[in-house]
């Protein structure tokens, strides 16, 4: 082995940051764009415009979330049974969501008949919204923990159920990242339309700044000093291969402060976070789409490294059990898997990125009307 | 104890799910290929009419595609949502693969998708060829991906125990990826879907003929289809035969239980083309045999007898013995015991490790399991023979159908006169679904035939289960369900609308509807 262990659950940690990120950006215009379809288009040409501005795109952006979740599942197993199963009916309605996006896309123009057209609306206006919102959601569980613990072969017991995860600071958190990435919709739109949808989408990117500035700054005030934090008092070394169940964690108020305390530059992330939420509403008012696109995503990076900063180095806490919350060290796969992984994405991911801006490059510019007369356009 | 309908609900819903995904999984496979080809015609010979092949062809791949996408998604969430155990069990390599699929397959298949439905203004002639291959490249480079992770559940290679983190854990990611099981698997799949898709277009490109419609458009679709899905039907014989031989190998069990085979047959084993499998009795009624024949297709000699069901249940009791000393070691690991003689004695018996786990369904304590529940557990360690015995000669029929459906067109093909052979074009209608019965029949066969494993002879079928509710499993069963359902009916009725409307619904105003003809 080249690296060391510790070394590499670190890196694991910073690349399944890395691939959320790069879901949240690019989804980010899929589900953005699929949220705001119904208020920004307000007749069936508009619809199709805004639909084929995502249309050549959305498939590779979607691909980020299902490499993100085989990530997850490769070098973190234990968070994936833990996580996966204790978020069961709120995966399910992601699920669902996401299942009626690729037939809301393909077949939405297929037929011209109004009433269908409007059904499929519906669909992806659900699409885009569910997933925007549950993601929050789910990240504010992670801050007050879920209710599980493991029994003596490692299986995971979920006691909690759906309506636990349901409160008013997770549902602050489904705020904070719904406007985040419908913000980043919108965005997207402005960059690929001509009025009215432009203006439109303009207008409604502003409000959305706006929710996403203050929702972000209450959630992170909420997060840091009315929730209960958790912190390692003891484990073993993390160089070494152990499980879960071998760890001593305590609970209580402020400790989500804790690694801002110790390392203070931490703040810059979400006062990165705010200024480049800022850059992007002006880029926006002046008219520099591409300029704001690219700060805002700045922004979203800003946001979910705030939230891993402040959760290291935990991704699942335990409420019921927190001596067996789940940590970078003790979910990771072995050794030699994360190895062979690491070299896997240090040569893929850079061809992804390559092909993928190129595609981006290849389909620049603004959507035309002509565009719709097209046979293979939606 | 074992929550029978919870393990009972979980592996329909997985069984379901996976076998509608794997609807639309064979046709994009295909597809894409004759896509290419008719692309790579165009390129060369600049006939605009090959493009609008490409064109039409593509736009049923996208039909398909979309549900594809959207299916697959739910087979990935499912390991972590209802199988949480087997996720933490096998997450160390069961992942890599599907992980590794993600980054270098379904990347490249869908960001370049998008490309081949609007990139054909905006790239060049080749541009738009490389990436119309990109994306049959990366459609199969994904079926390669997902039958490693499947093949490693079929014979798991390359891994071993870790009494420390309680699961298996990555030896070699070389033999993982060599898996023998691995290799003939994605030939035998990926081959089968060119044959959905090739047989796809014979059948509609015959049903226009049929129709006497767009006819200098369905002859040209309807050769490329005949000559490579003449190819691709040879090769899925070839390959599952090839396929027969490593089962012979590897996985006994399913073998035996594909063939009926209660009984060790002595060598060269006969093969039962026909006969009734009854599980209860342990006999298979009414059975005819030719004989030589499958000693031939699973030893590739005349000297070795296949074992039978009865013998494996016996040796498999035996396993079962051993793996509870295996159980009893572990604990004994796991409560601390960390002496040399401990670890060597466990290493010693960890490979039965899986049927002593195998007794937890039978047993409140493995380690006080009594001789009847130690029988039971064995009884129940082979799947039943009726499924995989009807199965298997389903898929196998529909294969030979179909070698001689394409095996006519080509010959007919060839000398151009197929548009006369009405008869032969109507049996290539009546043969679309043929493919689909054979891709679901196999599957069956090859996931039905690993029980009672998960993981093979590693973790049982029973033990992967997520620690929820069942009224949970029901909800997620019966919404998928609806939706599915709906979505499938939606997804007909346009492949049907835009099959019947041809290339008219190009829009390039050189076919029939356009030309206002009846």
């Amino acid at each position: 082995m080249i690296l060391d262990y510790a070394l590499l659950k670190f890196i694991w940690a910073c690349l399944i940051l890395v691939l959320l990120i790069g879901f949240a950006v690019s989804g980010g215009f899929d589900l953005g764009v699929g949220a705001l379809l119904p208020f920004i288009g307000k007749n069936d040409n508009e619809r199709r415009l805004i639909l084929n501005s995502i249309g050549p795109t959305w498939e590779g952006n979607q691909v980020w979330f299902i490499t993100a979740g085989g990530a997850i599942f490769a070098a973190w197993p234990l968070m994936y049974a833990a996580a996966f199963s204790s978020f069961y009916i709120a995966l399910l309605l992601i699920l669902v969501s996401l299942i009626l996006r690729p037939p809301g896309l393909d077949y939405r123009g297929k037929l011209p008949s109004s009433r269908w057209r409007s059904t499929w609306d519906h669909c992806l206006f659900l699409s885009g919204f569910v997933p925007a919102f549950l993601f929050g959601v789910a990240i504010g569980n992670l801050f007050s923990g879920l209710s599980f613990h493991y029994d003596d072969t490692l299986l995971p017991h979920t006691t909690g159920h759906f309506f636990s995860l349901v409160n008013p600071y997770t549902l602050l958190c489904g705020v904070v990242s719904s406007s985040a990435l419908l913000l980043q919709g919108a965005l997207f739109l402005q960059l690929k339309n001509h009025n009215p949808i432009y203006h439109r989408a303009k207008k409604a990117a502003h409000t959305l700044g706006y929710v996403f500035s203050v929702s972000f700054m209450l959630a992170w005030y909420w997060t840091i000093f009315k929730t209960e934090g958790y912190h390692v008092l003891a484990m073993p070394a993390a160089d070494q291969s152990f499980t879960p169940l071998n760890k001593l964690v305590i609970k209580g108020l402020g400790l989500w402060f804790f690694q801002y305390d110790l390392y203070p530059l931490g703040f810059l992330a979400p006062i990165g976070c705010l200024l480049a939420t800022a850059l992007a509403l002006t880029f926006s008012a002046y008219d520099r789409t591409v300029t704001a696109l690219f700060s805002n995503s700045l922004a979203i990076g800003a946001a979910l490294l705030t939230a891993a900063f402040t959760l290291f180095p935990f991704i699942l806490p335990s409420s019921s059990n927190p001596n067996q919350s789940l940590t970078i060290w003790d979910a990771a796969s072995s050794p030699l898997t994360l190895s062979w992984m690491l070299g896997a994405t240090i040569i893929l991911l850079p061809i992804v990125l390559g092909y993928t801006l190129w595609v981006y490059r290849v389909m620049r510019g603004k959507v035309q009307d002509t565009a719709l007369t097209q046979s293979e356009s939606y | 104890m074992i929550n029978e309908s919870l393990v009972d609900l979980s592996r329909l819903q997985f069984a379901l799910t996976a076998l509608y995904h794997f609807l639309f999984v064979p046709l994009t496979l295909g597809l894409a290929f004759v896509m290419a080809i008719m692309e790579s015609v165009y390129v060369m010979t600049g006939k605009v009419i090959y493009k609008d092949m490409t064109r039409f062809w593509g736009k049923l791949f996208g039909i398909n595609f979309a549900m594809g996408v959207a299916t697959g998604i739910t087979l990935e969430f499912q390991f972590g949502t209802n199988w949480a155990y087997y996720s933490h069990y096998v997450g160390d390599i069961f992942g890599v693969p599907l992980a590794i699929e993600g980054l270098m397959a379904f990347f490249l298949e869908s960001t370049l998708v998008g490309m081949f439905f609007f990139g054909w203004d905006r790239l060049s002639k080749v541009q738009h060829l490389a990436v119309t291959w990109l994306v049959a490249l990366g459609s199969n480079l994904s079926a390669l991906w997902i039958l490693i992770a499947n093949a490693w559940m079929q014979n798991p290679v390359g891994t071993h125990f870790n009494y420390e983190t309680m699961r298996m854990e990555l030896s070699s990611l070389s033999e993982v990826f060599f898996n023998p099981v691995a290799q003939v698997k994605f030939v035998h799949t990926v081959a089968a879907g060119y044959v959905t898709g090739t047989m796809f277009v014979l059948g509609i490109s015959a049903y226009y003929l049929l129709k006497k419609r767009d006819l200098a458009f369905a002859k040209r679709s309807f050769a490329v289809a005949a000559g490579f899905g003449l190819a691709s039907i040879l090769s899925v014989i070839v390959l599952g035969d090839a396929s027969g031989y490593t089962i012979g190998e590897v996985q006994k069990t399913k073998l035996a239980a594909i063939e009926g085979m209660w009984e060790t047959e002595p060598a060269p084993a006969a093969f039962t083309v026909f006969g009734i499998p009854n599980d209860k009795t342990q006999t298979t009624d009414y059975s005819f045999k030719i004989p030589y024949v499958l000693g031939i297709i699973a030893t590739r000699s005349f000297d070795t007898p296949i074992l039978g069901l009865k013998d494996l249940i016996q040796g498999n009791e035996e396993k079962i013995k051993r793996g509870i000393i295996a159980y009893g070691l572990l604990q004994k690991l796991r409560a601390g015991d960390h002496s040399q003689t401990t670890k060597a004695q466990f290493e010693a018996v960890q490979n039965t490790l899986g049927y002593g786990l195998l007794l937890k369904r039978y047993a409140p304590n493995i380690m006080t399991a009594t001789d009847e529940q130690i029988h039971q557990a064995a009884l129940n360690s082979i799947p039943k023979s009726f499924p995989l015995f009807w199965a298997f000669r389903i898929m196998v029929g529909a294969g030979f159908l179909m070698l001689l459906l394409f095996a006519a067109a080509f010959y007919y093909n060839a000398k151009r006169n197929v548009e006369d052979k009405r008869w032969l074009l109507k049996l290539a209608v009546c043969g679309i679904p043929l493919p689909w019965i054979a891709a679901e029949s196999g599957w069956i066969v090859a996931e039905y035939g690993r029980q009672p494993w998960a993981i093979g002879e590693i973790l049982p079928t029973f033990l992967g289960v997520s620690s929820i509710t069942t009224s949970q499993v029901v909800l997620s069963l019966v919404s998928l369900g609806i939706l599915y359902t709906g979505l499938l009916l939606v997804e007909l009725y346009l492949m049907f609308k835009y099959a019947k409307l041809g290339p008219s619904s190009l829009g390039t105003g050189r076919y029939h509807f356009e030309q206002g003809l009846p």
